[in-house]
């Protein structure tokens, strides 16, 4: 069997079908990625609190999330939700007025996506803050800031140097991840893959192609990722007389505390 | 101290006057006791580290407190402003009880909008400064008048410049602490805590962590404070400053308060035999 450039450029070029899927894609990534990143931030906070009914909370969200595939998740909220729910469908295949790009698939997909990776930006974040020395909590607390002021003002700035270079990996793993939406009926890049190979016998082809879309986002992602690294370490390569914040105060440690695979 | 004009002579003072002009003068309040720390018992774990303080400072007294390493001063200062939890005993600062209320006749812990309340009117200055690093020297001193008071920005800034003028940092306004030395750090973590009105100032050695040629500076904006009439109790183990500076000095070993007199007679002739080893040591 030979590889069909022509069938790749037809399936690549196809823009009707493929920029819809792309656009699936990207938006559930960065919704996903968001609820992510808002969970996680309560989660984290809800690990610290001394009460123990929260911080228990906060545990067992991050155990069972971290604990069982992401793929199980989607397929659980997708089928087994509805079903607890009796007679309501959450998930219909469109909401009314609502863009048929953003159905019930596609909704179920993106919050067990973000629940997801709630779990694991928890992990980072708390990480992310006990980066930040015991004394700087102190001191604030020291001038009368609440607690939460102390977080929101203080500790949470700067423990966004440890959090953001895991929290860039973490968004190139989500593009990525999105692919599991497939299995639930979402018309994501390997949806439409698997429907043109359907009719053409020729897998090959279509699978390069979205590979080739995969890795253009992803390296798309990474330079920007770069760059939003480049400024919060601004002045570790800059030469003015007032260096970034970043680089003079935290100088090494730019390792990411976790980084993941397809879970 | 009890009068400005106090026992202190003209040594090289290189900041400028009225430190305490620049938040408005010095605090005062009709209750004469800012200290009253009664009884204090703390234990971490199995370790007694506080055994039965009492201590007691009347407003506008400099008091210092001595004592080996691990005789409790830093956790006795912490519970000061309930950075620390104590589990016996009770401290009170301007005639209120920190950290706890009453509940029928029992201490319970008090509530964190209330105990961060609280602390607005205690200054702290910590030996490793924890000046903020994304801020600058200014910035430093404004955020808990912003934040925390609700004071207007522009009203903040400008007691922020003074502050920093009195310190004799006008220049550094801009500058983060990372750009500034360690007694630079130290004088804007002075002004920051300042920058609250505090009535009460506590120092944990604050000149522990400054090479020596800057001890200097730090210690005489401090001695500065202290002839305004600053409430202060200060740990360190700079002598001349306990000598020239404290109306009371106070020894602590073992987490007991073991000494307790005037710089004369406790320097000239301590009664007690740990204050006397530990003298000869540290003299
Ligand atoms: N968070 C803590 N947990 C357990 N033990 C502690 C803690 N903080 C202090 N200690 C212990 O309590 C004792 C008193 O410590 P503290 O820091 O108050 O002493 P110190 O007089 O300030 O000493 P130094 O002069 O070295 O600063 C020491 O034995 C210390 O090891
Ligand atoms: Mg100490």
């Amino acid at each position: 069997m030979q590889f069909d450039t022509t069938e790749l450029i037809s399936f690549m070029t196809n823009w009707s079908v493929i920029l819809p899927a792309l656009l699936t894609t990207v938006l559930m990534a960065i919704l996903a990625q968001v609820l992510g990143i808002a969970l996680g931030l309560v989660a984290a906070l809800a690990g610290r609190s001394r009460n123990p009914v929260v911080h228990g909370i906060a545990t067992v969200y991050v155990w069972i999330f971290r604990g069982t595939p992401v793929l199980v998740q989607i397929l659980l909220l997708y089928f087994g939700v509805p079903v607890l729910l009796g007679g309501i469908d959450p998930f219909p295949t469109t909401y009314g007025s609502l863009p048929t790009l953003i159905g019930g698939a596609f909704v179920a997909a993106t919050l067990a996506l973000g629940v997801n990776e709630g779990a694991y930006m928890s992990e980072i974040i708390r990480a992310g803050i006990l980066s930040v020395d015991a004394g700087q909590a102190e001191a604030a607390k020291s001038l009368g800031m609440t607690p939460r002021k102390t977080m929101s003002r203080i500790v949470l700035p700067q423990a966004m140097r440890v959090i953001v270079p895991p929290l860039g990996n973490e968004f190139n793993n989500m593009l990525k991840t999105t692919s599991l939406a497939s299995v639930i009926t979402v018309t994501e890049l390997v949806m439409v893959a698997e429907m043109r190979y359907a009719g053409t016998f020729k897998p090959f082809e279509p699978l390069v192609g979205i590979s080739i879309y995969y890795l253009a986002m992803t390296t798309v992602w990474g330079f920007v990722q770069a760059r939003i690294e480049r400024k919060l370490g601004a002045g570790l390569n800059r030469n003015d007389d007032e260096p970034g914040f970043w680089s003079r105060t935290l100088s090494v440690s730019r390792g990411a505390p976790h980084s993941g695979g397809m879970r | 101290m009890t009068t400005p004009s106090g026992h202190i002579h003209g040594t090289d003072v290189k900041v400028s006057k009225d430190l305490l002009a620049a938040i408005g003068g010095a605090p005062t309040s009709s209750t004469e006791l800012v200290v009253d720390a009664q009884h204090v018992n703390k234990w971490f774990g199995k370790l007694h580290v506080l055994q039965d303080v009492s201590l007691e400072v009347k407003r506008q007294e400099v008091v210092v407190i001595l004592g080996p390493s691990g005789s409790g001063k830093t956790t006795f200062i912490r519970c000061v402003n309930h950075l620390e939890k104590i589990q016996q005993g009770r401290i009170s600062v301007n005639g209120h009880l920190i950290g706890y209320r009453e509940v029928d006749g029992r201490l319970v812990e008090d509530k964190e909008a209330n105990i961060a309340r609280q602390r607005q009117e205690i200054g702290m200055v910590f030996q490793r400064f924890n000046l903020f690093p994304h801020k600058t020297a200014l910035e430093n001193i404004i955020e808990a008048p912003v934040q925390v008071k609700g004071m207007a920005r522009v009203e903040a800034l400008e007691m922020g410049k003074a502050l920093l003028q009195r310190v004799g940092l006008a220049a550094k306004a801009d500058a983060y602490p990372a750009q500034l030395s360690g007694g630079q750090q130290q004088r804007v973590a002075i002004a920051r805590a300042l920058a609250m009105k505090p009535a009460l100032m506590l120092f944990d050695e604050p000149t522990s962590a400054l090479d020596p040629e800057m001890i200097g500076e730090v210690l005489e904006v401090m001695k500065e404070l202290a002839r305004e009439g600053m409430t202060m109790i200060v740990v360190t183990h700079e002598m001349g400053f306990a000598r020239e500076v404290a109306d009371r000095v106070v020894m602590m070993d073992e987490g007991r308060v073991v000494e307790e007199g005037t710089p004369e007679a406790f320097f000239s002739n301590p009664s007690n035999e740990r204050t006397k080893s530990f003298l000869a040591k540290i003299l």
